[in-house]
């Protein structure tokens, strides 16, 4: 194995992200962000259920037959999906309420279904297990940045805790509506990925054309 | 077959295992064991936390009956304080407590309105909800010395995206408005989701359902109504689909078709 335990942790979180470098997991990431507390939730479920499926399917990798391997890797991800929603209703009851259909919406995250097809079906159990939690967390650290960003210039506050106070409460602050809406998030994630790759530019991908110069006849 | 290759495995399991996992055998073999473990962790899962679930949900409506009521500070038993509350199951038609027909501590209005022994299907349905229950459990709030304070009436309608689905809390008159709060919807947040907002909701608190002539002028506009300041709450800026539908929801609740018969009631003293 190339990669040490800890690279394999550290990776996902800036050099290999999920979302910034693979442009995987959008989808949820437009529509939890628009609080903090929802995205950091979404962001433990996430990386538990990348972590975990990632290790059974690395344990059964030998077992699982090539024809219906994915159908395994859906059966084994959506069950534990399932235990986190129901965990979650039973013990974080108003949570689950503003993540309704996201929680089982992992189920369709890219992010899991591609560690467990390019990674867990290759590695060892210990090491998927890092791997899938690195992603996890590389997703959730988007999660948080962007839901920063659009929790406090959309509702002027941060986990609930209000910073600038709005119009609506009496304050001064005119809240930026756009923000609370899901397209807000691909601008937001959009200034990301820039930011990243200015900040690491091998993060650049190559151009699939050229643009040649033609001398005017 | 020579025997410096690896050995040949012994035993059923073992033979079973480093068999290829491609042949049909054990791909059914794998199918089949898969599906069946993860079912039984599903299910278990599911059966085992269902009690805690139930209890949230029962919780979090009781909460809100407390909150639109005035009674909910945070940290309070909720539990007992909502002991407090008389619940009742509410036949709308007649406006008539039918406790010795249904108990309504476990009467469950929300699935009564997909019941077709239990509801009625609407033709004018300004609320979007489509089927109607016959019967509701409201609560009653007492005071001190048991006269009637408060009544909760549940109520719900369509929005801009979603069902809201809440409560109105009126004076022992039956006609002033304490409160108004929804419980659950899926309203844009930071728009229509400003229905949950303290100061909106605040709004409500001593608005008059209907004038001196009996009719229904309580409303949700941009603009106050003929009728006066005492029947009109400002509609949610940004939000005109939200607060069309608030509009509709409360009015038809209050109205003839809702609540109507037993409000009637109420004004008349007759409780």
């Amino acid at each position: 194995m190339s990669q040490t335990k800890k690279e394999l942790l550290v990776d996902p979180l800036v050099d290999n992200n999920p979302i910034t470098l693979q442009v995987l997991g959008i989808c949820s990431a437009l529509a939890v962000t628009s609080s903090l507390q929802v995205a950091f939730v979404m962001a433990l479920a996430v990386t538990f259920v990348t972590g975990f499926a990632s290790m059974f399917i690395s344990m059964l990798r030998n077992q699982i037959p090539g024809s219906i391997r994915i159908i395994v890797q859906m059966v084994i991800i959506a069950s534990l999906v399932i235990l986190v929603d129901q965990i979650l209703k039973a013990y974080a009851f108003q949570i689950s309420k503003t993540l309704s259909v996201f929680v089982g919406l992992i189920i369709t995250n890219c992010i899991v279904m591609g560690r467990a097809e390019a990674f867990a079906m290759k590695n060892p159990p210990v090491a998927s297990f890092i791997d899938g939690v690195g992603n996890g967390l590389g997703y959730g650290l988007i999660l948080m940045l962007v839901g920063f960003i659009r929790e406090l210039f959309g509702s002027g506050s941060l986990f609930g805790v209000t910073i600038l106070q709005t119009v609506n409460n009496g304050g001064w602050y005119v809240p930026n509506g756009l923000l609370l809406l899901p397209p807000s998030a691909f601008f937001v994630i959009g200034l990301l990925i820039w930011a990243f790759r200015t900040w690491k530019p091998n993060q650049v991908e190559e151009r699939e054309y050229k643009i040649q110069q033609v001398e005017a006849h | 077959m020579s025997d410096t290759q690896s050995p040949e495995p012994k035993g059923a399991i073992a033979r079973f295992l480093a068999a290829s996992p491609d042949s049909v055998g054990k791909t059914i073999f794998i199918a089949v064991a898969v599906c069946l473990v993860a079912s039984m962790i599903v299910s278990a899962a599911a059966v085992s936390l269902r009690p805690v679930q139930e209890a949230n949900k029962l919780k979090d409506k009781q909460v809100n009956v407390l909150q639109v009521a005035g009674v909910y500070k945070p940290g309070i038993n909720v539990t007992e304080a909502f002991a407090a509350f008389e619940p009742h199951v509410l036949e709308l038609s007649t406006g008539d407590f039918v406790d010795d027909q249904f108990d309504p501590a476990t009467f469950d209005d929300q699935a009564a309105a997909n019941d077709p022994e239990l509801s009625i299907a609407l033709d004018d349905d300004p609320a979007g909800i489509g089927r109607k229950a016959k019967y509701r459990v409201i609560y009653l709030l007492r005071d001190d010395s048991g006269e009637l304070d408060k009544v909760i009436l549940p109520l719900h309608g369509y929005g801009l995206w979603s069902t809201l689905y809440g409560f109105i809390a009126l004076e022992n008159n039956g006609n002033d408005i304490y409160g108004l709060q929804f419980y659950q919807h899926g309203e844009t947040p930071g728009l229509g989701a400003e229905v949950d907002n303290p100061r909106w909701k605040a709004l409500w608190n001593g608005k008059k359902l209907r004038d001196d002539a009996g009719d229904l002028q309580i409303t949700v506009a941009k603009t106050q109504p003929a009728a006066g300041a005492d029947f009109y709450v400002d509609a949610l800026a940004g939000a005109t689909l939200t607060s069309v539908g608030v509009d509709n929801l409360v009015r038809f609740w209050m109205g003839d078709a809702g609540y109507g018969p037993f409000l009637a009631k109420l004004q008349a003293g007759d409780l």
